[in-house]
């Protein structure tokens, strides 16, 4: 058997099953032999990691939260941030075109009907499809009663017209999950859930984003112009939409915060790699003390956050009814602590991290995302300020 | 239709790290990786796809000591439905006429399968001489050197082969054998779930007795091959520099030519 080379990078025990430890080699496998070599190059060009979604499929990584009747591991959430953490330490672009088909899933998963589950999880468990999530529009991003597209019942379909923009996956993904308001007189309470396959008549992909880093994912427009859904692509019932988001996305975002726990890592591991080479003032930079103290801080921070992530992950796996609260800290800290520590990489490898002869200048670009993406982290910290401010009576 | 499948293994040490005892002329095997032949994992990779594509199942199979059952496990990892080891001291020492009559000996145990396939040649041994000596024992045809495998089409294979000069397409009926290069396919990672079932997978042991080999034709005794000696080649190198104008050396060039060819 492989030795577990990959627990060698966690000086915490995080005390994972067998078949965690399984899927975390196998992801770092994946990581060094397939996405490390041309991870430059998908970022300059901007490309869709295709290959490399095959080889995720191949090595079972779709399956991971997938109940096992549809063809999954049926794994929990703890297994994908194991998974997309070690994504992550080779390319955040990669690791977020993985982890929001996990977040396109995740509806189906949730609210899904027997049928449509049937329909659907196979498919996505063996990666020949992937999944992404439609909200954000030009109107309604933070504030998801900012939602224009409509769904309109007429006989066995919903009419669905609007546009949906800087979707993650967009225009490579062929199963998405569309938030439309179906009575829009109610706000968030009248909005709701499809499933809509990408060849759907009247669904197209307007304009591909280009992007100042997470380049190797795909980010595009999606316009639905008279586009029919059958009324069984509904999830849930009608008005459900935004209790849906919500809870899609308190079970996701310990994922977003796996990918920035292990971009944190990849640049803390170049960091150090370049610290101990760089000799200035006849000795390695390394042996400086300023450095030292940046080094010891990112470590520190990182295993911080990686902890964080992984209680978090195990509290919601365990059916938590705080997901939201414990999944905004994870995503907000983590998230930052990933800005910082890439930051701080490039700054310890002073002008040649700024050159894009080295990864850490990408991977500072990638960071920022993080923070913005699935809740930007100042509407997080009003989440887990509500949650602060209700629990204050709790305390004794 | 389905397709049962048999792909040949080799467990071999790692790519770098190859080393032969003077004294004995075998290979040193102490403290040495061991990998599956890389070439067979090629032939593996191409087993594992026609299944996806046809249906059917995948047997990896594997001459050796006790140990290349981890060779066989990692087969399953990499998509192998079943593996089988052939294990018997009775096989020591087996050259490649040897190990293919063993291998065809248990390939007709199992009977019913429709292909088998093997790398083109190991990275130890570098032969390349028991996939076609295994199908001429199984009295099957054969093509070498397969670089892509087109249809199969009611008990018939169409396959490209390569030759120096570009490629032949070969219709062949089934069952047959043939060898893989590796401009085939790009070999998958191990999966998931394919790993958690390589650790537990029984792995059934087949021994001189259970192939109902003739135990005068396996091993050293059934080995025709004789390795006198294993040396590596002197390499002498001699270099001489041309002197006097363009034209001159050219001319001394030529002459020079005309004395070796």
């Amino acid at each position: 058997m492989e030795p577990n080379t990959a627990e060698r990078s966690t000086v915490l025990e995080y005390f994972l099953t067998e078949q965690q430890k399984v899927v975390k080699d196998l992801a770092r496998r994946v990581a060094e032999e397939r996405i490390l070599p041309v991870r430059a190059d998908l970022d300059e060009k901007e490309e869709f990691p295709w290959a490399i979604m095959k080889d995720l499929a191949d090595a079972d990584l779709f399956r991971i939260f997938i109940p096992q009747e549809y063809d999954g591991l049926g794994e929990g959430l703890l297994t994908l941030c194991v998974a997309a953490e070690e994504l992550g330490r080779a390319c955040c672009g990669v690791a977020v075109t993985y982890a929001a088909s996990a977040l396109g899933a995740m509806p189906v998963l949730l609210y899904g009907t027997e049928e449509q589950k049937r329909r659907y999880l196979p498919d996505i468990a063996s990666g020949a499809r992937l999944t992404a999530f439609g909200l954000t529009e030009s109107t309604a991003g933070s504030d998801a009663a900012g939602v224009r597209t409509t769904a309109v019942r007429d006989g066995e379909h919903y009419v669905l017209n609007g546009t949906k923009q800087y979707i993650t996956n967009g225009g490579e993904a062929e199963i998405y999950t569309i938030i439309a308001l179906t009575d829009p007189t109610r706000g968030p309470r009248g909005a709701s859930a499809f499933i809509v396959d990408k060849d759907t008549p009247g669904f197209t992909f307007g304009k591909k984003e280009r992007k100042m880093g997470i380049r190797a994912s795909s980010t595009s427009e999606l316009v639905f112009h008279n586009c029919r859904v059958p009324k069984e692509n509904l999830l849930g019932r009608e008005g459900v939409g935004f209790i849906l988001t919500m809870r899609t996305l308190d079970s996701t975002r310990p994922g977003v915060a796996a990918v920035a726990v292990g971009l944190a890592q990849g640049a803390l591991e170049a960091a150090v790699a370049y610290a101990q080479q760089r000799v200035q003032f006849g000795h390695p930079i390394s042996a400086i003390q300023a450095v030292q103290h940046m080094l010891a801080n990112m470590a520190t921070e990182l295993e911080a956050a990686r902890a964080l992530v992984h209680a978090t992950a195990r509290t919601i796996d365990a059916g938590t009814k705080n997901a939201s609260e414990i999944g905004a800290m994870a995503k907000v800290f983590a998230t930052d602590m990933a800005m910082k520590v890439t930051t701080d990489a490039v700054q310890v490898f002073g002008g040649a991290g700024y050159m894009r002869d080295y990864p850490v200048e990408k991977m500072m670009r990638d960071a920022k995302i993080n923070q913005i993406y699935e809740g930007t982290n100042q509407v997080l910290r009003n989440v887990i300020a509500l949650d602060v401010l209700k629990r204050k009576g709790m305390w004794s | 239709m389905e397709l049962n499948i048999v792909v040949c293994i080799k467990q071999v040490p790692g790519t770098t790290s190859i080393k032969i005892d003077p004294e004995t002329n075998t290979l040193v095997r102490e403290g040495v990786e061991s990998i599956i032949n890389p070439f067979d994992c090629y032939a593996l990779e191409e087993g594992v796809r026609l299944r996806e594509r046809y249906g059917g199942k995948v047997t990896a199979i594997s001459m050796g000591p006790p140990q290349a059952e981890q060779a066989l496990r990692e087969a399953i990892s990499l998509g192998a439905d079943d593996a089988i080891l052939l294990s018997d001291r009775a096989f020591a020492g087996s050259d490649t006429w040897a190990t293919a009559y063993v291998l065809s000996r248990a390939i007709s145990k199992i009977a019913d399968y429709d292909l088998v396939v093997c790398g083109r040649q190991t990275l130890d041994g570098d032969t390349g001489q028991v996939g076609p000596e295994l199908a001429e024992m199984l009295a099957l045809p054969f093509v070498a050197y397969v670089s892509r495998i087109e249809e199969i089409v009611d008990g018939s294979m169409r396959v490209q082969r390569m030759v120096e000069e570009g490629y032949e397409t070969i219709e062949m009926p089934l069952p047959g054998v043939i060898t893989v290069v590796k401009e085939i396919n790009v070999p998958r990672l191990p999966s998931i779930r394919g790993t958690m079932k390589s650790r537990t997978a029984e792995i059934p042991v087949w021994t001189a007795e259970d192939t109902g080999i003739d135990p005068g034709k396996a091993g050293v005794a059934g080995s025709p091959t004789r390795v006198v000696k294993i040396f590596f080649p002197q390499r002498t190198r001699r270099s001489e520099m041309l002197q006097g104008s363009l034209e001159e050396q050219v001319d001394q060039l030529v002459e020079k030519l005309e004395e070796v060819v």
